[in-house]
């Protein structure tokens, strides 16, 4: 290291963001969430509590699910970062957003980025199949619509066909 | 979140000598970030340690295993070893926060995690441990959530892990380097009770960074029981939980007992001379209570929180009882 900043400054960063490099200039209290949404106009993540209690602004961060919110940019030099945004493949919907739609798993909205990315890590992870396991692997994604059961019910339907590259 | 200067240093002594009282160091951030947009930590600068070789588990030597600070919560709860070998520390992380913040916490940062304790988190408001000396106003206030046991006039705050209560049961160690090299504390000597000095959580000197977390030789691998009770299912911190290894004789009487409490005090809450008492009694529900009403002794409520002494001796009764009926594995 060849020097020790004493004052705020900005620092170099490169990401992958949806299959895309970024080279960026960061300050370093800039959140992952603000940069998505406010520098780089991927607006699908959301910021609901900002405070890692609500899971709207899950992303995946080389291939895990984490809150944005709760994430500084600046640290994220050279990670892989994938969106709700970034899990469409063109026109053909990413089979849990398929599996939203067939279960009605949402009423207002503004949780299910959060909660489709949040299930994308799940299906990655492996550790739950049942609808109980699943349940307990989706508690870090609130939904003040009440959607829970048909959130729980599209996750269950999309697992089996999650299998492969695309995760 | 007020500005501040961020470097990320190649080795653990750049990182200690970066040290200073008025910076912090960073892994997950899941504590630390929440604390600063909350302006109760404003930290000049911070110190970015994922670059540091602290990821590994590996065995020791003496046949336990040794736990690299940057090994995060998801995969110390998921490591084969762990799961295997420890089984109540892959369910007492499990029965933390949620799936997103078990992938960026760190088994050191969950040591450090301060207390949910609502009148800390409010800048608005006196707080011994964030401002000393301004007072404490979860003491007469809303106290539902706070300490029964170790509590002082200063400071009735609970810690909030569920990691922390399963190490204190397993006996761990916590390994830490500074400017003096490094040196190993048990881990019932890590956190401290709040007495008149509630700002300070732990015995960690300013310039002291976690390198890892060493178990001595797996114990109670059949038997043992993380029994965690809160406000809901899951995602929410302990009202009360209970880290519970058990070894019984071929006539079912205690070899071994540990009981760590987590939920109730300012640090996990064990008292190994009264578990040592215990040896030669029979295993049953009639110990496990006579246990627990010892362990409790010194239970003193606050206006909202009587509950919790029922619910400690409780939950105490369920987890031994539990642990009890495990069975063997081969």
């Amino acid at each position: 290291m060849s020097d020790v900043p004493t004052e705020p400054s900005t620092h170099p960063i490169g990401l992958q963001i949806n299959g895309n490099l970024h080279q960026l200039q960061v300050p370093p209290w800039l959140t992952l969430l603000d940069l998505l949404r406010d520098e780089l106009d991927l607006v699908g993540s959301k910021k609901g509590c900002d405070h890692g209690q609500c899971g709207a602004c899950t992303v995946l961060r080389n291939g895990r699910r984490v809150n944005a919110c709760l994430t500084l940019a600046v640290m994220c030099d050279g990670d892989e970062l994938t969106t709700i945004e970034g899990l469409a493949d063109g026109d053909r919907l990413h089979p849990l957003q398929q599996a939203f739609i067939t279960h009605d798993a949402f009423q207002c909205g503004y949780c299910t980025p959060g909660q489709i990315c949040s299930a994308v890590g799940l299906a990655r992870e492996g550790r739950a199949t049942s609808r109980a396991q699943i349940q307990e692997a989706m508690s870090g994604n609130l939904c003040r619509c009440g959607a829970y059961s048909n959130i729980v019910a599209a996750v269950e339907e999309a697992l089996p066909h999650m299998g492969g590259p695309r995760l | 979140m007020m500005p501040f200067a961020y470097s990320k240093p190649d080795s653990i002594e750049q990182a200690v000598q970066q040290a200073g009282p008025d910076a912090r160091f960073i892994a997950g951030g899941t504590n630390l970030l929440d604390l600063m947009k909350e302006n109760v930590e404003r930290p000049s600068r911070v110190i970015d340690i994922t670059g540091l070789p602290l990821g590994e588990v590996r065995a020791t030597p003496l046949g336990g295993l040794r736990i690299g600070a940057l090994v995060s919560n998801a995969e110390l709860a998921w490591h084969p070893e762990v799961e295997a070998r420890y089984p109540l520390l892959s369910q007492a992380i499990l029965a933390g926060a949620s799936p997103q913040l078990r992938n960026m916490a760190s088994t050191g940062g969950n040591l450090l995690q301060r207390t949910r304790c609502h009148y800390f988190y409010d800048p608005a408001v006196p707080c011994n441990k964030r401002h000393p000396g301004s007072g404490c106003p979860a003491r007469d206030g809303l106290n539902r959530q706070h300490a029964i046991l170790g509590a002082s006039e200063q400071c009735v705050a609970v810690h909030p892990s569920d990691l922390c209560v399963a190490l204190a049961a397993l006996d761990a160690r916590v390994l830490v380097h500074g400017k003096q090299g490094e040196r190993a504390i048990p881990f019932a000597d890590f956190h401290r009770l709040p007495g008149t000095t509630p700002e300070q959580d732990n015995g960690l000197a300013q310039d002291e960074l976690i390198v890892a977390i060493e178990l001595p030789q797996p114990r109670f691998v059949a038997r043992c029981r993380y029994l965690k009770i809160r406000d809901r299912a899951s995602y929410a911190f302990a009202l009360v939980s209970v880290a519970a290894g058990l070894a019984l004789t071929d006539d079912n009487r205690i070899a071994e007992l540990r009981v760590a409490l987590g939920g109730v005090a300012h640090k996990p809450w064990r008292e190994a001379e009264l578990e040592q008492s215990m040896h030669g009694r029979p295993a049953s529900r009639d110990t496990w209570a006579d246990f627990a009403d010892q362990l409790l002794r010194d239970a003193r409520p606050l206006e909202h929180n009587a509950f919790k002494i029922t619910l400690a001796k409780n939950a105490i009764i369920r987890a031994l009882s539990q642990a009890q009926a495990a069975e063997e594995q081969p």
